[in-house]
């Protein structure tokens, strides 16, 4: 396996002290990624880093061997990296149809049409949906279309900053159920997740944060078995 | 029955068209940039005299050099984003209100150095209404005034709806950090937000001053009830703006009807004031106005 994003002794922030330090990991083409860490861990920075909206105080981000540190938001759309905040990821007052389409602005895929279907078929539920507010759908329906926005741009890397968060048991299963989906339709994802337990269980690699530093990186099966992580993050119990 | 239509229903149409073009601009400007543009109504101004100066070149109908008017409008909207407002992008809104102060001054005080500071006309010699069913006296102007309105009511709602700056523009409005994210160009939707709300003020302010005259206060004396109606429709939503000119507008001009006995139920000077009322009211009770907009 190939790697896609390479990051390497990352260190920013905000404006103020550093919020990650020194941070590296590696992300292999077409796997699932996950980051993990308790509260304050940095996780969400290193994503927002990575799409350019935070202050990187040292080391580098690498997309298939480009910097990619130095790059604004909008011009890493169009090299191929689309990324799904955890809040306020919808447009609510456009409709179904026009959240997706608007995923497409900075990167127009080849054939709009096509990829529209695509992710219609990944997302059913939407189909009936297209011309309603995309504020009036129910939190799981509006993941699918915030998920749905950033693969239209037909994307070769999906940031999505805890795709689950506040989301029904229900509507959790079917999330991570469709992000299976999405990674066989070429694309490679890297998540922040709060459901540990979950995540790590579809996750070929996982990458575990304390206080903004690199604590412990391994398979999804080998941090399931290990048990400083089940016992600091899992909960304690072997699943 | 027919001298209210005439004087009262009509006319309230018309006022309402000006305040419909201005409260658009204001709106729009609101729900994009988050910020209440006070020196809207002296665009309007430079729009009018931009009309005016060119009928003193080309003496034709100054319908004809409208465009004139337009693109001397939003040559200068751009112009004052570019040199005052956008180095206050980042920092708190209120910077950016106070500046739009300024730059309601400068505007009007050049137009006064420029221009001078008396009323003017446009073209002379009273100008006869049209006459329908021996009894309906409309005035073409006001007719051009709620047509023109009419017309780009429906082209801006298929511009914002369907065409992928509109749709930017929307999106912006709705959330101007997920629109980064979404890789739009923000400063892109802000050029145009600027270009259709000055070419729509300098329309309205044409409209204003030939109905009257053109003075350098025209626009400014404005601002009240384009505010009122923005607040109305719902800040960042251009069509409710729009339906709020018309409303303030009748408002504004049913108050002074005899309603009850044979005086006016308010005195046409206070007409302005109706305008004050409703948006207060609106701000105190539905500050989201009556299409959800954006709460100030």
């Amino acid at each position: 396996m190939s790697v896609l994003l390479e990051v390497k002794d990352l260190t920013a922030g905000y404006g103020g002290p550093a919020v990650i330090e020194g941070i590296s990991f590696d992300v292999f083409t077409n796997e699932i990624a996950v980051i993990l860490g308790p509260n304050g861990a940095g996780k969400s920075t290193v994503i927002k880093t990575i799409f350019s909206l935070t202050n990187v105080l040292g080391g580098s981000v690498q997309l298939d061997g480009k910097t990619i540190t130095d790059q604004k938001t909008s011009k890493l759309v169009t090299m191929g990296v689309s990324a799904v905040p955890q809040s306020h990821n919808v447009f609510p007052n456009l409709t179904v149809d026009e959240n997706l389409d608007i995923g497409t602005y900075a990167a127009p895929p080849v054939d709009k049409m096509a990829t529209r279907e695509i992710i219609l078929g990944l997302f059913p539920d939407l189909r009936d949906k297209l011309k309603q507010p995309s504020g009036e759908l129910s939190g799981g329906q509006r993941q699918m279309v915030a998920i749905g926005r950033a693969l239209m741009c037909e994307p070769t890397l999906l940031l999505l900053d805890e795709p689950t968060a506040g989301l029904s048991p229900a509507y959790l299963e079917r999330i991570f159920d469709l992000l299976l989906d999405v990674r066989k339709t070429g694309v490679t994802i890297l998540m922040v997740e709060q459901n540990a337990r979950q995540a790590l269980q579809i996750a070929d690699h996982g990458h575990v944060f304390v206080n903004g530093k690199n604590f412990i990186s391994g398979t999804g099966q080998e941090l399931l078995a290990d048990e400083n992580v089940r016992n600091s993050f899992l909960g304690g119990a072997a699943s | 029955m027919i001298e209210f239509i005439n004087f009262y229903l009509v006319p309230g149409f018309a006022i309402g068209s000006v305040y419909a073009l201005g409260a658009v601009g204001i709106s729009m400007i609101f729900g994009i940039l988050r910020f209440a543009h006070f020196a809207h109504g002296d665009l309007m101004t430079v729009g009018v005299y931009g009309v005016f100066a060119a009928t003193v070149v080309f003496p034709v109908n100054p319908f004809l050099l409208v465009p004139v008017g337009m693109a001397l409008a939003i040559f200068a909207a751009l112009f004052v984003d570019k040199v005052f407002y956008q180095p206050l992008r980042k920092l708190p809104t209120i910077y950016t209100v106070i500046s739009s102060f300024g730059v309601a001054l400068i505007f009007r005080s050049l137009i006064q150095i420029i221009g001078g500071s008396e009323n003017r006309v446009f073209g002379s010699g009273i100008r006869p209404p049209l006459i329908l069913f021996d009894t309906f006296r409309l005035s073409s102007l006001h007719v051009q005034a709620v047509t023109t309105t009419a017309v780009i009511a429906v082209v801006l709602h298929i511009f914002l709806s369907k065409s992928m700056t509109g749709r930017s523009m929307r999106a912006v409005a709705d959330d101007p950090e997920l629109a980064q994210i979404s890789g739009l160009d923000t400063e892109k939707v802000v050029r145009w937000t600027w270009i259709i709300g000055a070419a729509l003020a300098a329309i309205a302010g044409v409209f204003a001053g030939l109905d009257t005259s053109a003075h350098p206060n025209l626009g400014w004396n404005l601002l009240l009830p384009m505010f009122a109606a923005a607040i109305l429709g719902g800040i960042g939503k251009p069509m409710g703006a729009m339906a709020g000119g018309f409303i303030i507008g009748l408002a504004e001009e049913l108050s002074s009807y005899h309603w009850i006995g044979e005086s006016a139920l308010i005195s046409p000077s206070y007409k302005t004031a109706v305008a004050f009322v409703i948006m207060i009211a609106l701000l105190i009770f539905k500050p989201q106005g009556l299409f959800k907009g954006r709460l100030l």
